[in-house]
């Protein structure tokens, strides 16, 4: 089975984009099924589930939505051998810009989208810089000329990626995507893989449900901002 | 690359001191190797970059790859497109053979769904028979090199359409600028300055460079896009949509795309937009019906329209300057004065 990540800042077209592949695929006799994580609640399978796919919702509730990723994915794996997948494709969002699902030998994808900002590829994490497919998604309503400089930002910001169009509403792009997921190393188990970069580590009476403000109560992995700039 | 300064690697392209600051800012210090300075970086910000010593070095070495290879002058030039027929919806064969060249202008009509997004995508992936229409497209009379098919970010068609907006909240200046600088366009200023002129000899009502993006009205923003497009894109087809008429030359906007050796592909039904290409390919059941020359008899019809069209600009812009559509409108005897 193939197993591919795709991950995203919300609201950028990742199922879109998945459900627009899986078709270009599915002429193609290959059997795909979904892994959806999210955070607290999500309708995305029902998508899935209209276009005719098998699908496994994940939900993180209070739970960094990341380390939940970790703790679950291998399963998922299991359950998409069960299921006889050609293809398991494992969507999650990518919640504070800041981590990544990809994991090591595991063709990684990063949807990002045009209307965020020219200069938001700068500002993505490892999601971004480690991803092996940078799928940039809503162009079809900006200018040319933005479209050129968000993709020359995206190469800045990952220079080894292949960089695509996609349009989610026409479905543009899709056959070239396809393509690529038709790559993606077969994959056993994730049993003793490794994630491409550490997730963030935090520790601290927050993580662990305090609610009280004030110094007292910032111990363990606390990292405070400095105002020198800012009064000088 | 480990034994260079920071100073040397800076020197390359803006982009890789703006990755070193933003990496660490207080140890980027310019006489400091690269490797002392990967030596130096503490666990904490490597957390904060979101990479390890290895793909920091790494993500170095593939952006200086990058940028040789956007200052290189390694893009293929395309002088000519030729589309080989496929099929249509039905399975039929679709004959066709048609050859653009730079400079061409070809307009593409047809109902939705007849296949225009189709044909347009079979150009931009450059299809080899294998996308649903059975199409192949050949560059400069060859079939097209597979590396370059598939080269990440090629783009062979800029599109301009009217969906399309300026969302970024910069001036004119800047933005253009700063698409100068994605284009590594070695006399920045000056290109800045021509688009600006072009983009202004385009528009109706004209606009200073200070500007927001944001502020400039519908046929501005277009006027800008297009000498834009025409100066500063890579792509060497321009396909305009489905573009409104309002307030920009439409004549000239062709003439600056073909004097900078477009190809240039209009979908439209606006008689004059329409007519003014020398070629239209009329789309049926997902396959090319039909390529229609614009002969004499069109062009003495274009001139009909074209006269139509001012005298319906002169009213919008009365109507824009506050003053009374009262007169009388007579065109059909205009029509038959001229």
């Amino acid at each position: 089975m193939r197993v591919i990540t795709v991950a995203g800042p919300p609201s950028v077209g990742k199922t879109s984009v998945i459900v627009r592949t899986v078709k270009a695929l599915a002429t193609q006799g290959l059997d795909v099924g979904i892994v959806k994580f999210d955070a607290l609640s999500t309708s995305d399978d029902q998508v899935y589930r209209r276009a005719g796919l098998p699908v496994v919702v994940g939900l993180s509730g209070s739970v960094c939505p990341d380390h939940f990723f970790v703790s679950n994915i291998d399963d998922c794996l299991g359950w998409g051998q069960q299921a006889g997948l050609d293809i398991l494709i494992a969507e999650s969002a990518g919640l504070c810009n800041r981590c990544s699902p990809h994991i090591q030998g595991v063709l990684a994808v990063c949807v990002v989208d045009m209307l965020s900002g020219i200069h938001t590829p700068r500002k993505i994490g490892p999601m971004l810089k480690l991803a092996d497919l940078a799928v940039v998604t809503k162009g079809d309503i900006v200018s040319q000329a933005e479209r050129e400089v968000f993709a020359f930002n995206v190469r800045l910001a990952n220079p080894r990626a292949i960089i695509l169009f996609f349009n989610g509403i026409t479905g543009q792009g899709a056959a070239e995507l396809a393509f690529h997921l038709r790559q993606a190393p077969p994959v056993e188990t994730l049993d003793g893989r490794r994630l491409r970069f550490p997730m963030p580590s935090s520790v601290c009476p927050y993580c662990i449900g305090e609610t009280v403000i004030g110094r007292d109560h910032q111990r363990g992995n606390v990292r405070k901002m400095s105002f020198e700039s800012a009064s000088a | 690359m480990l034994s260079l300064t920071l100073a040397e690697l800076a020197g390359w392209h803006p982009a890789i001191t703006e990755f070193l600051i933003s990496a660490d800012a207080a140890g980027a210090k310019p006489a400091r190797t690269l490797d002392a300075w990967l030596r130096a970086l503490t666990d904490d910000r490597l957390s904060d970059i979101g990479m390890d010593r290895d793909q920091v070095l790494d993500h170095l070495e593939a952006l200086a790859h990058q940028v040789e290879t956007l200052r290189g002058t390694s893009e293929q030039s395309v002088r000519s497109l030729t589309v080989l027929g496929g099929h249509d919806k039905s399975d039929r064969p679709e004959v066709l053979t048609l050859t653009l060249q730079v400079g061409d202008v070809l307009c593409i009509v047809g109902p939705t769904g007849s296949g225009k997004s189709r044909l347009l995508a079979d150009i931009e992936c450059l299809a080899q028979g294998d996308t649903p229409t059975g199409r192949r497209v050949l560059v400069n009379d060859a079939p097209p090199d597979p590396g370059w098919r598939f080269a990440s970010g090629r783009k062979l068609i800029a599109q301009l359409s009217q969906n399309m907006n300026f969302v970024v909240d910069l001036t004119v200046g800047e933005f253009v600028a700063m698409h100068a600088d994605c284009r590594m366009a070695p006399n920045r200023d000056a290109v800045v300055r021509e688009v600006i002129a072009c983009a202004n000899d385009l528009a109706g009502e004209s606009f200073a460079v200070g500007v927001s993006l944001t502020q400039l009205s519908g046929g501005q923003t277009r006027a800008l896009m297009i000498a834009d497009t025409a100066l500063l894109s890579a792509s060497p087809v321009v396909l305009i949509d489905e573009i409104e008429n309002a307030g920009i030359d439409r004549k000239k906007a062709l003439a600056l795309l073909i004097a900078q050796e477009k190809i240039v592909l209009i979908s439209t039904h606006d008689p004059v937009l329409a007519l003014l290409g020398s070629r239209r390919i009329v789309l049926r059941n997902g396959a090319v019906a039909e390529i229609i020359e614009t002969g004499a008899d069109e062009k003495a019809n274009l001139a009909i329209l074209e006269r139509i069209d001012r005298s319906l600009m002169e009213v919008r812009h009365r109507l824009r300057c506050g003053q009374r559509i009262d007169v009388p409108l007579a065109w059909p005897p205009t029509l038959d004065n001229e």
